[in-house]
């Protein structure tokens, strides 16, 4: 199948801009996710650097044009590197009223407004509870208007195909589709493509939608409404491979690849759970690289399904959210106890309880530092973007079979739906993980809780001829690892397994600071929020400010000069998802008056935002000893 | 053939963990009738691994010269089902209580059955929580005084064999801890079993509910108040042999066989029979019935692992071993530089 579109076909004027943010917006039942992820993979294609914020609602199918029901989905795509979907949007497609009042602030002053006409009766307006059309209003005139009768030139375009009004309305992403790709100068190729592989089996539903997509390009090219397209230049990247990748699926790939590179059958336990789901679902795609799944009756029974695989020595990995952390947090009491590898993956929503579940937040960091009886520490690590899902996995294995124990990976919900460009490594080249399982005896007789230099303990595996040794969660004694009540040993055992978490940090690389190595202000950040506080700081220091970043992956422990850093600057915001709980342990442990920056709304900080907050807390002119070192 | 494997004796069984369950407990009982049946299986020590949760009779794994794990409280289940999946090479043992099966962990238990995960389940049901030193457990007859209960237990108890049937458990059998013979056998007859094996073992706590199943385990009345199940033969019991089990409609009801009821009139039981039986034999209660002992159910029906393993050598037949690089490069991908 081929297009005759590109840019070059078009008659009107084209302006060239360095990035666009344009965010989709209807009924949950629209198909706006499924238009955002096919504009996204067109605009990598494009060459362009891209960054997505998916935003739905947590019912499936919240009431028809009701305010509750509006999904939607925004991408920013760009000459040069974005972190960010973008604070401010130039274009808002809402296909019904309540998507337009519930995004339209959002929109910049003479941005792009394109909104269904056809979808603004009165029965419509009355869904959206409003006592009068928006569209009428005054506050509209701040921004470019086009009514677009997307419901009636969508019926017409595929009429003659003789299918029902249902079938034919929902083409009507489609023919917006084609709109904006006549817009953004973007190919439809890929997207023909897709229509075709998700459609063959009904062959009418197929030419329907590549009508209607068809039709939304020939009408950008003719309609009066838009005086101009526009094209964004491919962004330079560094060279390589690329393709778009979403966080849940590259974690998904990445557990793979880390099974492969320790040459492990993976065990992968999992009961469903918004917004980890979607690994689940990546996973079971990937029986044939000897991934095993098992949907558990629950998350207890998930996370311990894989504390007896990773007895049996295979790669056991569980994820969930926080609901569902907070359910496994006695099994992994158990595996700190036993000692046994273990990937443990929280991709965290808004909470407490069931929250906000569609929502992002980063408040589970001190559940799945602390949410423990006893003294439980297990090492914690945090991905920054939805491609170092896939490079966090890995390194969390390595971590987890050297040290002998269960490690946790925070990811949320923003990053796990976002996508961005991915340079596609070679796996041949990654650097494999060392797994050795004992075959003869550490002494006399077998000691299952004899220490390495790491203090980890060897991984023994049933089935090995004299190396049978029971494990269980009663206090160990050291070395040979029967029941001990014994006083000194238990206090013994506690400061071992804290000093092996401890001994991690020997094999974590030091932290980076981006900007210069002292001034007034670091921004201390970790997870998701990495594209906003990136761009942020990016911001102001080419706006003279005396500013530098540093982004954590490694919550605990610490990179070891994470203390040294901080002593270089005058001052130490961090900006989080939650009321301070990274600040907290900073606070704790380098006894720094460290500045938080909270916000809790279930959606990522702006850049817009926190620019502010780090002017507030840097001089316009930066102290002259700083001064060469900024910008 | 195996002429490689050695002779294994119960002695070979034993850790070397002493043993710190109360003296008397049935507990004692039922892991020297483990250690003495092992050995028939014809398996190395290191190929059998012992799973249990929490409770008195879940220290058992740290008895015992395999492997094991002694994990949390109702979760064995879970840990076994993984380990199997992982490893179907390995014989695997649950070691479980009425509190652990029953209460805390009934969702794993009844999961476990409904899979169909190739393991042997023993549940000692001594109807108390003896390591919480005294409190009723969902085995507890109505009524029972215990300490937490000192009005009596008002809850309805659960038969752990009723509920094993609800999930459609392929095996189940119940055995007495002091009726070793019995009980040895029917260890053995559960381990040889291919899918979930239940056993329920009537089990005396002599510390917080001595006698509970004194009834049972008496020998001046256990021929009396118990019925030794016999696939293919009828239901017979009396310490001459002189009583018999009848279906009345779909009641059964005990009747004198000296009173010219002949044997074709009983009911015959059968391992194979549609659940509907099994459930009137698992209902059956004394003192209005014996109890019966012996194997209930043992039906061959799909194995979880087989089919969870299946799907997966399936899928390597129909589309190749998976190929990561192959796999990052499918798709829309575009180059840069």
């Amino acid at each position: 199948m081929s297009t005759e579109t590109p840019q070059a076909d078009t008659a009107k004027q084209v302006q060239v801009v360095s990035g666009i943010t344009v965010r989709l917006a209807g009924d949950s039942g629209d198909g706006m996710q499924l238009l955002g992820t096919q504009l996204t993979n067109t605009s990598a294609l494009a060459g362009n650097d891209v960054a997505t914020f998916p935003d739905f609602p947590a019912e499936i199918r919240a009431p028809r044009g009701t305010r509750a029901g509006v999904s939607g989905f925004q991408v920013q795509f760009a000459a040069h590197e974005v972190h960010t979907p973008g604070d401010t949007l130039d274009a808002l497609i809402a296909m019904n009223p309540a998507a337009l009042v519930t995004n339209i602030n959002d929109l910049r002053h003479g941005g792009l407004l394109i909104v269904n006409e056809d979808s603004f009766e009165d029965k419509d307006l009355k869904l959206a509870a409003l006592a009068t059309n928006p569209l009428e209003e005054p506050w509209v005139e701040k921004y470019r208007l086009a009514k677009v009768p997307m419901t009636k030139l969508t019926r017409k375009a595929v009429e003659s195909l003789g299918l029902g009004v249902k079938e034919t309305d929902r083409c009507r992403n489609f023919f917006a589709m084609g709109m904006v790709y006549w817009l953004y100068g973007r190919d439809m190729d890929a997207t023909l493509r897709f229509i075709h592989a998700k459609f063959s089996k009904t062959p009418e539903v197929e030419e329907a939608n590549v009508r209607a997509l068809r039709a939304g390009w020939a009408f950008g090219e003719t309609t009066e409404l838009f005086g101009s397209s526009y094209q964004v230049e491919a962004a330079s990247l560094p060279a390589g491979t690329y393709r778009n990748i979403m966080g849940n699926q590259a974690m998904a790939w990445g557990l793979m690849t880390a099974a492969h590179l320790s040459g492990k059958e993976m065990f992968y336990g999992s009961y469903p759970i918004t917004p980890a789901s979607d690994i689940l679902h990546e996973l079971c795609k990937y029986k044939n690289f000897g991934v095993c799944t098992v949907q558990a009756e629950d998350e207890i029974a998930a996370v311990c399904a894989t504390i007896g695989a990773a007895y049996g020595g295979a790669m056991g990995v569980t994820t969930s959210s926080g609901p569902g952390i907070a359910l496994k947090a006695e099994a992994m009491g158990l595996a700190v106890m036993i000692e046994l590898p273990l990937l443990v993956i929280d991709v965290q929503r808004g909470g407490p309880s069931t929250g906000l579940p569609t929502k992002t937040e980063q408040a589970d960091l001190l559940q799945l530092l602390f949410g423990r009886n006893g003294e439980a520490p297990v090492p914690v690590l945090a991905a920054r973007s939805p491609g170092d899902c896939f490079a966090t996995a890995v390194e969390a294995w390595r971590i987890a079979t050297q040290f002998m124990i269960p490690v946790v990976i925070l990811s949320d919900g923003y990053i796990a739906n976002g996508s961005e460009p991915w340079a596609i490594p070679d796996v041949s080249k990654l650097e494999p993980i060392k797994i050795s399982h004992p075959t003869e005896k550490n002494g006399e007789k077998f000691l299952p809780y004899a220490r390495d230099n790491n203090l980890a303990r060897p991984w023994a595996i049933p089935g090995t001829p004299g190396l049978m040794h029971r494990v269980g969660g009663l206090e160990k004694q050291d070395g040979t690892g029967n029941v001990s009540y014994d006083a000194a040993n238990h206090e013994k055992m506690i400061h071992i397994r804290a000093q092996k978490v401890a001994n991690v940090a020997r094999v974590i690389p030091p932290q980076e600071v981006s900007g210069p190595s002292e001034g007034e202000l670091l921004v201390l950040s970790w997870g998701g929020t990495y594209g906003a506080c990136h761009t942020a700081v990016q911001t102001a220091l080419s706006a003279g400010r005396s500013v530098a970043h540093c982004h954590l992956r490694h919550m605990n422990p610490f990179p070891s000069n994470l203390g040294q850093i901080i002593g270089n600057y005058d001052s130490v915001l961090i900006p989080e998802l939650n009321l301070g709980q990274l600040r907290m342990l900073i606070r704790a442990k380098y006894l720094v008056d460290a500045i938080g920056y909270n916000r809790v709304q279930g959606k990522p900080f702006s850049v817009g935002e926190l620019v502010e907050k780090i002017n507030e807390l840097t001089t316009e002119t930066p102290k002259e000893q700083f001064q060469s070192r900024a910008g | 053939m195996s002429t490689a494997l050695p002779v294994l004796t119960a002695g070979d069984f034993a850790s070397d963990q002493d043993i710190r369950w109360c003296p008397g407990c049935g507990d004692y009982s039922i892991l020297a009738q483990m250690k003495k049946m092992l050995p028939d299986l014809g398996l190395p020590l290191e190929q059998i691994v012992f799973i249990s949760g929490i409770g008195c009779s879940s220290r058992f794994p740290y008895y015992m010269n395999t492997y094991g794990v002694h994990s949390i409280h109702g979760r064995a289940p879970a840990v076994a089902t993984g380990l199997r999946v992982a490893r179907p090479d390995l014989k695997v043992f649950v070691i479980t209580g009425d509190g652990d099966s029953l209460s805390i962990g009934g969702n794993h238990f009844i999961h476990l059955l409904r899979r169909n995960v190739n393991l042997t389940l023993v549940l000692f049901n001594n109807r108390i929580y003896g390591l919480t030193k005294g409190q009723y457990s969902p085995t507890s007859p109505e009524g029972q005084v215990t300490k937490s209960t000192p009005m009596g237990a008002v809850d309805h108890p659960l038969n752990p064999l009723t509920i094993a049937l609800g999930a459609e458990a392929s095996f189940i059998a119940r055995s007495v801890d002091s009726n070793i013979k019995h009980l040895a056998a029917t260890l053995y007859r559960a381990a040889q079993h291919r899918g979930t094996s239940v056993v329920e073992v009537y089990q005396n706590c002599n510390v917080f509910n001595d006698g509970a199943f004194s009834y049972a385990q008496d020998k001046a009345t256990r021929d009396e108040t118990t019925l030794e199940l016999e696939h293919g033969k009828p239901l017979i019991f009396g310490k001459n042999r002189d009583k018999g089990i009848r279906l009345n409609g779909l009641r059964p009801e005990v009747v004198d066989l000296t009173s010219g009821v002949s044997h074709d009139d009983l009911l015959f039981h059968d391992e194979k029979a549609d659940s509907t039986l099994v459930h009137l034999l698992a209902k059956m209660r004394y003192p209005k019935f014996p109890e019966p002992i012996g194997v209930f159910r043992d039906i061959e029906i799909p194995v979880f692992e087989d089919e969870v393993r299946g799907q997966i050598d399936a899928a390597i037949a129909k589309r190749g071993k998976g190929d990561l690089n192959k796999l990052f490069n499918s798709g829309d991908t575009w180059q840069v530089g």
